[in-house]
C-alpha cells in the first residue's frame, strides 16, 4: 500500500513540477535557516568535558559588603574567588579532587634562533587540575602537590606549542623560559581544549580560547607573573595585591562524585561562610555561598550572545512563514483534487485512507525540502564560520543534526499536510461526482 | 467595485485566505522589526567617536627584554623623537588605552572624598601631552593640560596625587548638571580637579550600560612605550599605510629587540570597521532574512492566486461572456490580493508591535517607531500586487468560450 501511495503522491507532485518546486524550495529554505541557527545554539551549548562534567562544581562564595553596589553590565566580583578563600578551601580539601586557577600571558623566548619572541597565553593552576579534568597526556604528566608547596618551576605544554618549539622531538625534559624564568618541561598535553573553556575568567572569549600552557599557581605567585581576567576590588585601597582578601580573581573547581558529597560541600561552603562572618570578614548572609554544576555555571554565565538568540528566532519565524505558505499550497492542491477523491472514496477507500495519501505525498515534499535544506544549511554554516566571531569554527554539523535536519523537514512538511489532508478527506464524494 | 462579490468568493475560501492573511501578517511583523533592528545597528555604527579617525594610526610595541623604568621611558622618548620626524606626521604620542582596542579601564568617579558616596564607574584614557591635538579632539570649555601637569604612570597610582582631568561633555553634564563643569573637584585617582571638558570622548569599547558609552576622562600621564601604543596623526589620509610601513622601520631600526609587527598596527579607520563588523554581519543577515521572507511570501500569493484562476476558469468564462471585459477580470483579482493583503497587514501590525515588545524585554532595544508600520505596509501592498499581476494577467486571458464548456 506503501508504495502505491508513493507512487500516487509521486505522480502528482510531477503534475504540477512549478509549483512541487515552490513547496520544496520554501520548506528547505526555512530548514536551512533554521537548521544553521539550531546547530550553532547546539555547538554552543554543548557539554565541554562529556563524561566528566556531572561530577564538576564550581563553588561562590559572596565576600562583598553589604553596602557593595553592582554596576549593570560590569562582571559579579562575587563570580570569582579572592586569594585567602580560594587557599582556604584548598586546604580544607573537602573535595575528591579540588584546584584554583587563574588565566595568566607570558613572554617565551624560544631557545631556537630561527622562532622569535611570542606571548604565549595559558593557565596558572594547583596539581589536581589535571586528574580532575581528566587531562589527556602526550608525555609525561602534570606536577604533583609538593611542587605546588615547594614552588617548582615545572611546566606542561599543550601539544601544539611543544610542537612549534620543539618540532617532533620530545620536549619533556626541556627548558622553556616564560617571562623571565626558565621552567622544566614535565608534560605534554594531547590534543585538549574544552569548549566552551568553561573554567577560564568568564571576561575571556571562551569559544576560540585554548591554553598554551600549564604551570603552578604558587610559581606564578613567586614571580609576580601578570594575570588575565577580571579583577574586582571592593572596600579601601586602590590598588590591592593579589593577595588580598577584597579582591577577587581566580577560579575554583571541585570534583565530587556522589549526591551525598556534593550536600556535604555545599553544607561546608556555607559553613565557612558563616566561619567568616563570624570573623567579620564577609557580611552577608552565609546562605549565598552556591555550589553550581559545570552545566549550570554555563548556563549561569549565559554565553549565548542575544545576537545568536536573536538569529535562532528569526530563523524560526521563517521556517514558521514557509510553513503556512505550505499550508495554503497544499490545501488548494489537495482541495482542487475533488474529483480523484470522491472516485477513490466511490471505489472503497476509506477516509483514512485518503489522508494517509495525502500524508505521504506531504512528507515526500518534506524529504526533498530536507535534503535541499541539508545543502542550505551547509551553505549557511559555511557563512557563519567565515564570521569573526569566537564562537564561529565551532559552526560544524555533527550526525545528530545532520538527521535532525531531515527529521525536521519530514515533521514540518506532515504538520504542514494535516490541515489539509483532514479537509481533503472530508470531501463528499456525492456531490463532487455529481458536478463532475 | 463589487467588494462585497468577492468577500463572499473569498469566504467559501476561508482557510486559505486565513493562513494567506496569516502569512502576510506574520512577515510584514517581522520585516517591520528587522528593518527596525538594521537601523539601530547602523546607528551605532555610525556613532561618533569626537576623534579625527581619517587622520590616526596606531602601532603597538611590546617590550621583550625588562629594562629599568628609566630606560624605557628614555627609550620612549627617542622613538616618539623619531616617529615625529617622519614625513607626513604631525604629531606622535603614547596613550592607553586604544579607541575600538580590546581592552578598557574604569576608574570610580565619585563627587566626594568618601568611599561611601554613589560612585560611577567611567572609562579613563593615560596620554602624553600630545594626545588631545595627535586626535583631534576638541576642547568645549576650559583649557588642555599644561606641560607642568604630566605625572609618571607611578606617580599616578600614588593614593595622595592630585593629577587634574579632562572629561567629556556627556560626562560633565551627568555630573555637573546646569553648571560649568571646569573647576569642579572629581574623586577618582586622589583629588583630580577637572581642567577642560572635550566635546566629545567615548569609551574604547562598549562596556558597561548603554547609556555610559559616552562617558569619559583624560588623566596626563607620560606612558612608557611598554604600557601604551604610539599613536600618530597623519596629515594625508593617503599617506596612513605608507606611514606605518615607515613607523615599523624606524622603531625596528632603534632600541633593543621588540616585538614589532604589521599585526599590532593599524589605522583607526581599519580598527573601527574590524569592531563594528559583528553588527555589520548581523545587519546584512537581517537584509537577507527580510528578503527571503519577502520572496516566500510572495511564491504563497502566485501559487494560491494561480490555484483560484484555475479553479474558476468556468465562472471567469461566464462572466467574460455576459459582458465583463478583460480589464474587469483582472482588476478583480487585484482588488481580491489586495483585501487579502489589507487584512495581513491590519494583523501585521499588531503581531509586529507583540513582537516588539517581547524584543524590548529581551535585548535591550527601543520601541518601534511608528514610522515603520507605514513602510511596512506599502511594502506587503506592493508586494502582494506585484506578485497577483501574473495570475491576474492569466485570469484575463481567459476565453468566454470556456462558459459554454464543460468544466
Amino acid at each position: 500500500m506503501l508504495m502505491y501511495y508513493l507512487g500516487l503522491a509521486r505522480r502528482s507532485l510531477r503534475r504540477s513540477p512549478v509549483l512541487t518546486g515552490l513547496m520544496v524550495l520554501a520548506i528547505s529554505l526555512g530548514i536551512g535557516a533554521s537548521m544553521t541557527m539550531i546547530t550553532v545554539l547546539h555547538v554552543m551549548t554543548d557539554d565541554p568535558l562529556p563524561g566528566r562534567s556531572a561530577q564538576l562544581y564550581t563553588p561562590h562564595l559572596d565576600p562583598l559588603p553589604l553596602d557593595y553596589k553592582r554596576h549593570e553590565g560590569s562582571p559579579d566580583p562575587a563570580d570569582d574567588l579572592t586569594w585567602p578563600d580560594a587557599m582556604a578551601l584548598l586546604k580544607a580539601h573537602r573535595a575528591v579532587r579540588q584546584a584554583a586557577m587563574s588565566g595568566g600571558s607570558l613572554l617565551l623566548r624560544p631557545a631556537r634562533a630561527d622562532l622569535h619572541p611570542i606571548y604565549v597565553s595559558g593557565r596558572y593552576a594547583t596539581a589536581e587540575f589535571f586528574p580532575m579534568f581528566g587531562v589527556p597526556f602526550e608525555r609525561g604528566g602534570g606536577w604533583s602537590a609538593a611542587d605546588d608547596a615547594t614552588g617548582s618551576p615545572v611546566l606542561v605544554l599543550a601539544d601544539a606549542l611543544a610542537r612549534k618549539l620543539f618540532g617532533t622531538s620530545d620536549a619533556v625534559g626541556q627548558t622553556v623560559r616564560l617571562g623571565e624564568h626558565d621552567f622544566r618541561v614535565i608534560g605534554v598535553t594531547a590534543d585538549w581544549a574544552p569548549k566552551p573553556l568553561f573554567y577560564a575568567d568568564q571576561t575571556g572569549t571562551q569559544y576560540s580560547d585554548a591554553d598554551l600552557f600549564f604551570l603552578p599557581l604558587s610559581v606564578a605567585m613567586d614571580q609576580k607573573f601578570p594575570v588575565s581576567g577580571n579583577q574586582s576590588a571592593w572596600g579601601k585601597g586602590r590598588s590591592p595585591s593579589l593577595t588580598s582578601a577584597n579582591m577577587s580573581w581566580l577560579q575554583f573547581w571541585a570534583q565530587l562524585d556522589t549526591p551525598a558529597q556534593v550536600a556535604a560541600y555545599r553544607q561546608y561552603l556555607v559553613d565557612y561562610s558563616a566561619q567568616q562572618k563570624a570573623l567579620g570578614r564577609f557580611q552577608r548572609p552565609p546562605r549565598n555561598a552556591k555550589l553550581y554544576g559545570l552545566m549550570g555555571w554555563l548556563a549561569h554565565e549565559n554565553l549565548v550572545p542575544g545576537d545568536v538568540d536573536l538569529q535562532l528566532w528569526l530563523a524560526l519565524g521563517f521556517l514558521f512563514v514557509c510553513m503556512l505558505n505550505i499550508v495554503a499550497l497544499l490545501l488548494a492542491k489537495f482541495l482542487r483534487r475533488g474529483g480523484e477523491i470522491s472516485v477513490r472514496r466511490a471505489l472503497g477507500a476509506r477516509r483514512r485512507d485518503i489522508f494517509v495519501q495525502f500524508g505521504i505525498e506531504s512528507a515526500l515534499i518534506g524529504v526533498a525540502g530536507g535534503v535541499l535544506g541539508l545543502g542550505i544549511a551547509q551553505l549557511g554554516l559555511w557563512s557563519i564560520r567565515q564570521r569573526p566571531d569566537d564562537y564561529a569554527r565551532l559552526a560544524q554539523m555533527d550526525l545528530s543534526m545532520l538527521l535532525g535536519t531531515v527529521v525536521l523537514a519530514v515533521l514540518a512538511s506532515v504538520l504542514a499536510g494535516l490541515l489539509p489532508a483532514w479537509r481533503a478527506c472530508r470531501v463528499q464524494p456525492a456531490l463532487q461526482l455529481k458536478g463532475g | 467595485m463589487h467588494l462585497r462579490h468577492i468577500l463572499r468568493a473569498l469566504g467559501r475560501h476561508r482557510i486559505a485566505v486565513g493562513l494567506l492573511v496569516l502569512e502576510i501578517a506574520f512577515s510584514c511583523a517581522v520585516v517591520c522589526n528587522a528593518l527596525f533592528l538594521i537601523g539601530t545597528r547602523l546607528e551605532r555604527m555610525q556613532r561618533p567617536t569626537g576623534v579625527d579617525e581619517m587622520h590616526v594610526v596606531e602601532v603597538g610595541v611590546r617590550s621583550v627584554t625588562p629594562g629599568t623604568p628609566e630606560a624605557t621611558m628614555a627609550q620612549t622618548r627617542t622613538d616618539l623623537a623619531r616617529l615625529r620626524a617622519l614625513p607626513g606626521v604631525s604629531d606622535a604620542v603614547v596613550a592607553n588605552p586604544t579607541l575600538f582596542g580590546d581592552s578598557v579601564s574604569f576608574s570610580s568617579v565619585r563627587l566626594r572624598d568618601d568611599a561611601k558616596a554613589p560612585s560611577l564607574p567611567v572609562a579613563q584614557y593615560f596620554g602624553g601631552a600630545p594626545l588631545a591635538r595627535t586626535l583631534g579632539l576638541k576642547l568645549a570649555s576650559g583649557r588642555w593640560f599644561r606641560p607642568d601637569e604630566f605625572v609618571g604612570y607611578d606617580a599616578l597610582q600614588n593614593d595622595t596625587s592630585a593629577v587634574p582631568v579632562i572629561i567629556s561633555r556627556a560626562l560633565a553634564r551627568h555630573l555637573f548638571p546646569g553648571q560649568d563643569a571646569a573647576g569642579q573637584t572629581i574623586y577618582a585617582f586622589g583629588t583630580n580637579r577637572v581642567v577642560g571638558v572635550v566635546d566629545r570622548l567615548v569609551q574604547p569599547m562598549d562596556y558597561g550600560a548603554a547609556g555610559g558609552y559616552d562617558y569619559a576622562m583624560m588623566f596626563p600621564v607620560d606612558l612608557p612605550y611598554s604600557r601604551g601604543t604610539y599613536l600618530m596623526r597623519v596629515d594625508d589620509p593617503a599617506r596612513r599605510q605608507a606611514v606605518i610601513g615607515q613607523a615599523l622601520q624606524a622603531l625596528k631600526a632603534n632600541g633593543p629587540l621588540r616585538l614589532i609587527a604589521p599585526r599590532y598596527a593599524t589605522t583607526l579607520e581599519a580598527a573601527r570597521a574590524k569592531y563594528y563588523r559583528n553588527d555589520r554581519a548581523m545587519a546584512w543577515l537581517l537584509v537577507g532574512v527580510s528578503l527571503l521572507l519577502l520572496l516566500v511570501t510572495a511564491l504563497g500569493i502566485v501559487g494560491l492566486s494561480s490555484f483560484w484562476v484555475g479553479q474558476r476558469r468556468r465562472q471567469i468564462g461566464i462572466r467574460r461572456a455576459i459582458g465583463a471585459s478583460r480589464a474587469d477580470i483582472r482588476r478583480y483579482f487585484q482588488a481580491e490580493n489586495f483585501l487579502i493583503a489589507t487584512g495581513g497587514i491590519a494583523l501585521g501590525m499588531a503581531l509586529a508591535y507583540g513582537i516588539n515588545l517581547v524584543l524590548m524585554r529581551h535585548y535591550e532595544l527601543g520601541r518601534l517607531p511608528g514610522y515603520y508600520l507605514p513602510i511596512g505596509s506599502v511594502a506587503l501592498w506592493v508586494l502582494g500586487q506585484l506578485a497577483v499581476l501574473g495570475p491576474a494577467l492569466r485570469a484575463a486571458a481567459v476565453p468566454p468560450v470556456v462558459a459554454t464548456r464543460a468544466a
